[in-house]
């Protein structure tokens, strides 16, 4: 349980943050400047807060009221900084060491951590001669080794390209499954929520816009998340049966059932379901003699207009799980949408994305 | 080879070396530790102190070697305390030699390890600091480490400078063979001599010597350990 209450005046910017998590991997997100990398270094020791509170397991770090202030070298978090800030002067080993040293004892082990994160060939090696991504999973490791109770990620993959990103998720996605570590998971890349959150905090201009699960938020159409090119519905779904005659999978996510490629997870297990808004087709008739597997029925909740785009955005309930459809306001005209109202949501299998999940 | 110089004159080369060594072992700590001051301190006085290293760089070495007279004379302040307490002279002895050239190469010390310190990223100070390393630990395991061109730089150019030191040696500690007649004294000690210039010219090659190779060795040494940490 992490519960973070921070105030601070940057003179030219002032920070009011306000969220607790239950644990699991938490994603502060926000546009650069929204605050993000300061609730990290509050949380960390780094920054002073004016005033607040924060507390991590039951541990108060820092309490303005009380005056209890916990030294950045006794707060036993796990911090990964966007520049992985390996020490030059020691082999990958000797960093990795560094904090196993100056840790008490703790699960974590040596194996594990070389194991999850694939460090065995790079033991011997020097920070300058690694890539971007290695030199961020060692940083990972050396943090991990210190035995923290939490871990704190500021932007981890921001310095990293595309491909070096997809290099390292899956070894987050990893420790998620295998530790059971709290994170603060900093980031301002939605693909990077998607695939790890299970707590949400938007943060803008200093100030907590919401805070939920990622399922819950990237659902609603009144965030900004809402009017990014890129907004999805998050769905948390369950692999309801495989038909690899028909290399098909069949999900279920609340009352609302979804076809999509065939998957390798085991029946009943838990997957997260992303499915872009503007991929989903809107209909007030079943289609006929056409390659679409999705015909999701659905009732309009809200309908939200986007001028600058020109576009509207539907928010459909279907069956529980909410659904986010990018369409025309003339669309939106022609089928006589209302809120409230019938309509189909036409989602093409190859559409859907599939995570697992922990 | 060793009949080259005679041994009146490799007594002068050998306590040439000890002295400056002796300035240098002692020197390049405090040096250390004025740098960091220096380089990391936020305090009223700061430019003072900064002003007050720099001053032997620009005082007439024969001024300091006077200040310290005052200062480590058998009747000054602290003279007076080390003969009392721990019954140590220092003028006119190797010791008082060593503290005259220490004091002359100290700035340049401090320089040398000051602008190391500076370059050292704090971020990764940071990064110490979040996996439990306290303000000793992360000075030991980290800074210095990586500060380490500097510091070997500065105790290089500092011996070098050592071993050319003449008036504050003179003023402070005299000119008595063997036991501080250091090098270029001993040079002008030869000059003062009828004849003396040949035994002149055999010293001063010894220095050319001493001083090439110190800069040698500073300049490869600072090489290799930059190339260890990664710069």
């Amino acid at each position: 349980m992490i519960a973070v209450d921070l105030r601070h005046d940057f003179g030219r910017f002032a920070l009011d943050v306000r969220f607790a998590a239950p644990g699991g991997v938490t994603a502060l997100f926000g546009p650069s400047g929204a605050g993000k990398s300061s609730v990290v270094a509050a949380m960390a020791g780094l920054l002073r807060p004016d005033a607040g509170r924060i507390v991590v397991d039951g541990a108060v770090l820092s309490d303005r009221a009380s005056g209890a202030w916990v030294a950045v070298e006794r707060r036993r978090l796990g911090l990964v900084f966007q520049d992985a800030r390996l020490f030059p002067h020691m082999t990958v080993a000797g960093n990795l060491r560094y904090g196993l040293r100056r840790a008490p004892a703790g699960p974590i082990t040596w194996e594990v951590v070389v194991d999850l994160l694939g460090l065995a060939g790079l033991l011997e090696r020097r920070p300058h001669s690694l890539s971007g991504g290695e030199r961020q999973r060692v940083a990972i490791g050396r943090a991990l080794l210190s035995q923290p109770r939490l871990l704190l990620l500021d932007e981890p993959l921001a310095s990293l390209d595309a491909a070096r990103k997809a290099e390292i998720l899956p070894y987050l996605l990893r420790l998620k499954t295998a530790l059971a570590l709290p994170m603060i998971y900093v980031t301002h890349a939605l693909e990077e929520v998607f695939f790890l959150a299970d707590t949400l905090v938007l943060l803008e201009a200093g100030r907590v816009l919401a805070c939920g699960g990622v399922a819950e938020l990237s659902s609603r159409g009144d965030l900004p998340l809402a009017v990014r090119d890129d907004a999805a519905a998050v769905l948390d779904a369950e692999i309801a049966e495989h038909h690899p005659a028909r290399r098909l999978s069949l999900l279920r996510a609340g009352g609302m059932v979804l076809w999509v490629p065939l998957l390798t997870g085991a029946p009943g297990s838990h997957v997260r379901v992303r499915i872009p808004a503007r991929e989903i087709i809107l209909a007030t008739e079943a289609p006929r003699a056409i390659s679409l597997h999705n015909v999701v029925p659905g009732m309009v909740r809200a309908i939200h207009e986007d001028a600058g785009r020109h576009a509207a955005l539907v928010e459909i309930d279907a069956g529980g799980a909410t659904l986010l459809a990018r369409v025309t306001p003339d669309a939106v005209a022609r089928l006589a949408l209302v809120v409230g109202g019938p309509v189909l949501a036409l989602i093409k299998s190859m559409a859907v994305d599939v995570r697992p999940v922990a | 080879m060793l009949d080259f110089l005679t041994p009146d004159e490799w007594d002068a080369v050998a306590l040439t070396l000890g002295v400056a060594a002796r300035a240098v072992l002692f020197g390049l700590p405090l040096a250390v530790l004025t740098a960091l001051v220096l380089a990391r301190g936020r305090f009223f006085g700061r430019a003072g102190l900064d002003a007050l290293v720099h001053l032997p760089m620009v005082l007439p070495p024969g001024v300091v070697g006077w200040l310290l007279l005052l200062l480590f004379g058998v009747r000054g302040p602290v003279g007076a305390l080390l003969r009392d307490w721990f019954g140590v002279r220092l003028v006119f002895t190797t010791t008082g030699a060593a503290l005259a050239c220490g004091v002359m190469a100290f700035p340049l010390m401090v320089r040398a390890v000051r602008l190391s310190l500076e370059g050292v990223d704090r971020g990764l100070e940071q990064a110490a600091r979040s996996l439990g390393a306290g303000p000793v630990d992360r000075f030991f395991s980290v800074t210095l480490p990586l500060a380490a061109p500097g510091v070997v730089v500065g105790a290089i150019v500092g011996f070098a400078a050592c071993l050319g030191e003449f008036g504050a040696v003179i003023t402070f500690a005299a000119n008595i063979p063997g036991q501080t007649q250091t090098l270029p004294l001993a040079i002008y000690a030869a000059l003062q001599m009828p004849n003396g210039e040949a035994v002149a010219a055999r010293l001063s090659l010894v220095s050319i010597g001493l001083a090439l190779a110190g800069l040698l060795a500073a300049d490869w040494l600072g090489r290799r350990l930059r190339a260890r940490v990664g710069q």
